[in-house]
C-alpha cells in the first residue's frame, strides 16, 4: 500500500469512527475477512481505438480511470461516476457501456473506442459533425458520451434492439424522434441541449437510411 | 473503494467453490450494481470472482418447451431475443423500463434479480440502516418513505426490491438454478427467491454464501396479451414508483405482479383468481394487509389505476 493511501485510509478511519476503524486498516477484528494488502495490481491488455494497450493496474481502477488517467484519453468525461449520468459512456466490443461501472481488469482483451476513436479534428465521424451543425451541446462536457451513445444508438435500431417505446416489441424498431429519445435517456445534459442533439441524430439517420 | 484482489473462473463450479473458499469473496457479473456500491464502501468485498467466462451467456430452449436462460445474458440480450419477443414480451417489456441502454448492454440476468434496493438511506452510510448494517435500526420508518414498501414490510425494515425484469419472472413462474459451493445443485421457484425482510433485512433472497446462479428458466409460452406497465417521476430512467406486470388471457383471466411495492416482487394468488373482476377487486386482494406510511399509500391506489390501464388495453 502506498504512503499516500495508507495516510488516506487511516485518516478517514478516524473521520468515521474513531482510532478502533482506524486499526482495521492494519488489523482485522473479529469476524472481519483480512483485507489483502499491498492493493491488489493485475496486468491487463485492451485495444483502444484500434491500438493494443497493455497496463498494470490496481484491480480497482475502473474503465474510465484506466483510459483517462493512465492512457491519457480524456475525451471520456467523468460525471457522476456512478452509471446516472451517461457521460463516461464508451463503446466495448460494439456495445455502449458506462465505462464508470465496469473495471478495467473485466475487460482483458476487449475493443474500445472512445470519442478519439471516432473521429478527429481534421476528419470527424458523421456524427461530431452533425453536433457541430446543429449546436447539440452548450457546454460540452456530456458531449462525448452523447456522441459515442448516438452513434450505438443508430446501430441498436439498426440491430432491432427493442425499446420501451415500441407499440409492438414483435416489430423492428425505427429511428423515430420517440424513438431516439427514449434511448438516449441515459445521457443526461445539464444544459439541455436534448433537442438539438436529437436534430443531429436525426440527419444522420436519414443519410444512413 | 476498498482493495480487493480478482480472479476469472472457468467454470460454474470453480466459481462457486472460490467464493465460498473465502469469506468476503463475491460473484462480479455486468458490475454496474456491485461497483456502484462498492465506491460508496456499502459493499467491501475482499476478493472478487469474475463470472464471464463460463459460458453462461447462451439462451437455449428447454426440453419442456420453455427457455433456459444463461446467468451471464445480457439484459440487452434476453429483451431482444426472438424467442421472448414472442412469447414471454412481458419480459422484453420490463428489462426494456429499467436503467439505460448503456446499463442494460452490461447487467445480467442473475446480477439484475439481485441488485440491491434503492432506499435513501440504505445509500447513506451516516444514516441507520438494518440491511447495511444489521441491529443498527431503520432510518425510513419514520423517515423519507415515499419510495418505500407498502406491503409485507416489517418494523425492520420497509425498503423494496427496485428490479423491473423480476416481475416479469415473478408472473412468467421462472425458476432459478443454482450450484453451491460444495457442487450440489437446486432449482428455486422465483416466488420463493426474494425474501420479506422480517426480521433479517440483511438477506435480500434465499441464496447461500457462495452459491451461483447458473441459469433462470422459464416455463412453455402461457400466451396470452402481455404488459408491463411502470409508473415513475420520469418518462424514462428512472426506478419504479409502481409497476405492474401482467399476462392476460380473452377472457380476462391472468395473473399480475406488482413491483415496486414490497420487498420481493409482489403476486398474490387471491388477486390473480380476482382479475377478471377488473383492477378493484385485483388491488383489494393483492394489498389487503398493507402497511403504507403517509408518504406512500398514494401506491395503493397507484397500483390499482396501472392495472386499470392495464387491462383496459387487454380488452381493446
Ligand atoms: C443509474 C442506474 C439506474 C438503474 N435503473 C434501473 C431500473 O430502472 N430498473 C432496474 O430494474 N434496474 C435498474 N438499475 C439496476 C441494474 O439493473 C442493475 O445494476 C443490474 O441489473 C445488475 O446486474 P449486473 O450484472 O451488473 O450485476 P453486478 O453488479 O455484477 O452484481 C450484482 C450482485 O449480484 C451478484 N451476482 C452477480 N451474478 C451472480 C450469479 N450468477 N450468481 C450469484 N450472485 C451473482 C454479485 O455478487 C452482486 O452482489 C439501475 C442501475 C443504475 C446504476
Ligand atoms: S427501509 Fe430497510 S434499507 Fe431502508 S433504512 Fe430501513 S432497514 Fe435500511
Amino acid at each position: 500500500m502506498s504512503l499516500k493511501a495508507d495516510l488516506e485510509m487511516s485518516r478517514r478511519g478516524v473521520l468515521v469512527g474513531g482510532t478502533a476503524v482506524a486499526a482495521l486498516t492494519t488489523v482485522p477484528a473479529e469476524g472481519q475477512a483480512p483485507r489483502p494488502a499491498p492493493p491488489a495490481a493485475m496486468p491487463v491488455s485492451l485495444e483502444v481505438n484500434g491500438k493494443r494497450q497493455t497496463l498494470e493496474l490496481d484491480t480497482r481502477t475502473t474503465l474510465l480511470d484506466a483510459l483517462r488517467e493512465h492512457l491519457k484519453l480524456t475525451g471520456t468525461k467523468k460525471g457522476c461516476d456512478h452509471g446516472q449520468c451517461g457521460a463516461c459512456t464508451v463503446i466495448v466490443n460494439g456495445e455502449r457501456i458506462n465505462s464508470c461501472l465496469s473495471l478495467a481488469v473485466q475487460h482483458q482483451g476487449d475493443k474500445v473506442t472512445t470519442i478519439e476513436g471516432l473521429g478527429s479534428p481534421d476528419k470527424l465521424h458523421p456524427m461530431q459533425a452533425a453536433f457541430v451543425k446543429h449546436d447539440g451541446y452548450q457546454c460540452g462536457y456530456c458531449t462525448p458520451g452523447q456522441i459515442c451513445s448516438a452513434v450505438a444508438v443508430l446501430d441498436e435500431i439498426k440491430r432491432g434492439v427493442p425499446s420501451h417505446v415500441q407499440a409492438d416489441v414483435g416489430k423492428r424498431p425505427t429511428a423515430s424522434n420517440a424513438e431516439m429519445r427514449e434511448r438516449m435517456s441515459g445521457n443526461i445534459c445539464r444544459c439541455g441541449a436534448y433537442s438539438n442533439i436529437l436534430d443531429a441524430m436525426t440527419e444522420v439517420a436519414g443519410a444512413r437510411a | 473503494m476498498k482493495s480487493s484482489t480478482y480472479e476469472r473462473a472457468r467454470t460454474p463450479a470453480e466459481a462457486a467453490a472460490a467464493v465460498g473458499r473465502q469469506q468476503g469473496a463475491k460473484f462480479l457479473a455486468g458490475g454496474t450494481n456491485l461497483l456502484d456500491l462498492m465506491k460508496l464502501e456499502i459493499e467491501t468485498p475482499t476478493h472478487l470472482v469474475d463470472i464471464q467466462d463460463l459460458g453462461l451467456d447462451r439462451i437455449e430452449k428447454t426440453k419442456e418447451g420453455g427457455l433456459r436462460i444463461g446467468a451471464f445474458v445480457s439484459n440487452t440480450a434476453l429483451s431482444a431475443d426472438a424467442r421472448v419477443r414472442r412469447d414471454y414480451a412481458v419480459l422484453t417489456r420490463a428489462i426494456q423500463a429499467g436503467a439505460s441502454g448503456q446499463l442494460r448492454n452490461k447487467a445480467t440476468t442473475a446480477g439484475n434479480l439481485l441488485q440491491r434496493t434503492r432506499c435513501p438511506y440504505f445509500y447513506d452510510p451516516n444514516m441507520p440502516c438494518n440491511k447495511r448494517k444489521p441491529g443498527s435500526g431503520c432510518a425510513a420508518i419514520g423517515g423519507y418513505s415515499r419510495q418505500l414498501a407498502v406491503v409485507g414490510s416489517s418494523d425492520k425494515c420497509i425498503a423494496t426490491y427496485p428490479g423491473d425484469m423480476a416481475q416479469a419472472m415473478r408472473v412468467l413462474d421462472a425458476t432459478v438454478e443454482t450450484v453451491k459451493a460444495d457442487g450440489a445443485t437446486r432449482a428455486i421457484p422465483i416466488a420463493d427467491f426474494h425474501r420479506l425482510p422480517g426480521d433479517q433485512p440483511e438477506k435480500d433472497n434465499v441464496l447461500e454464501a457462495g452459491e451461483l446462479i447458473t441459469a433462470v428458466t422459464l416455463p412453455k409460452p402461457i400466451g396470452g396479451k402481455h404488459f408491463y406497465q411502470k409508473v415513475r417521476d420520469r418518462a424514462s430512467y428512472a426506478f419504479a414508483l409502481v409497476s405492474v406486470a401482467a399476462v392476460i388471457q380473452r377472457d380476462g383471466s391472468g395473473r399480475v405482479s406488482f413491483g415496486g411495492v414490497a420487498h420481493k416482487p409482489w403476486r398474490v394468488a387471491e388477486a390473480d383468481a380476482a382479475l377478471s373482476l377488473g383492477a378493484k377487486a385485483a388491488a383489494e386482494r393483492a394489498f389487503a394487509g398493507a402497511t403504507p406510511t403517509e408518504d406512500n399509500r398514494y401506491k395503493i391506489t397507484l397500483a390499482e389505476r396501472a392495472l386499470a390501464s392495464v387491462i383496459d388495453q387487454a380488452k381493446a
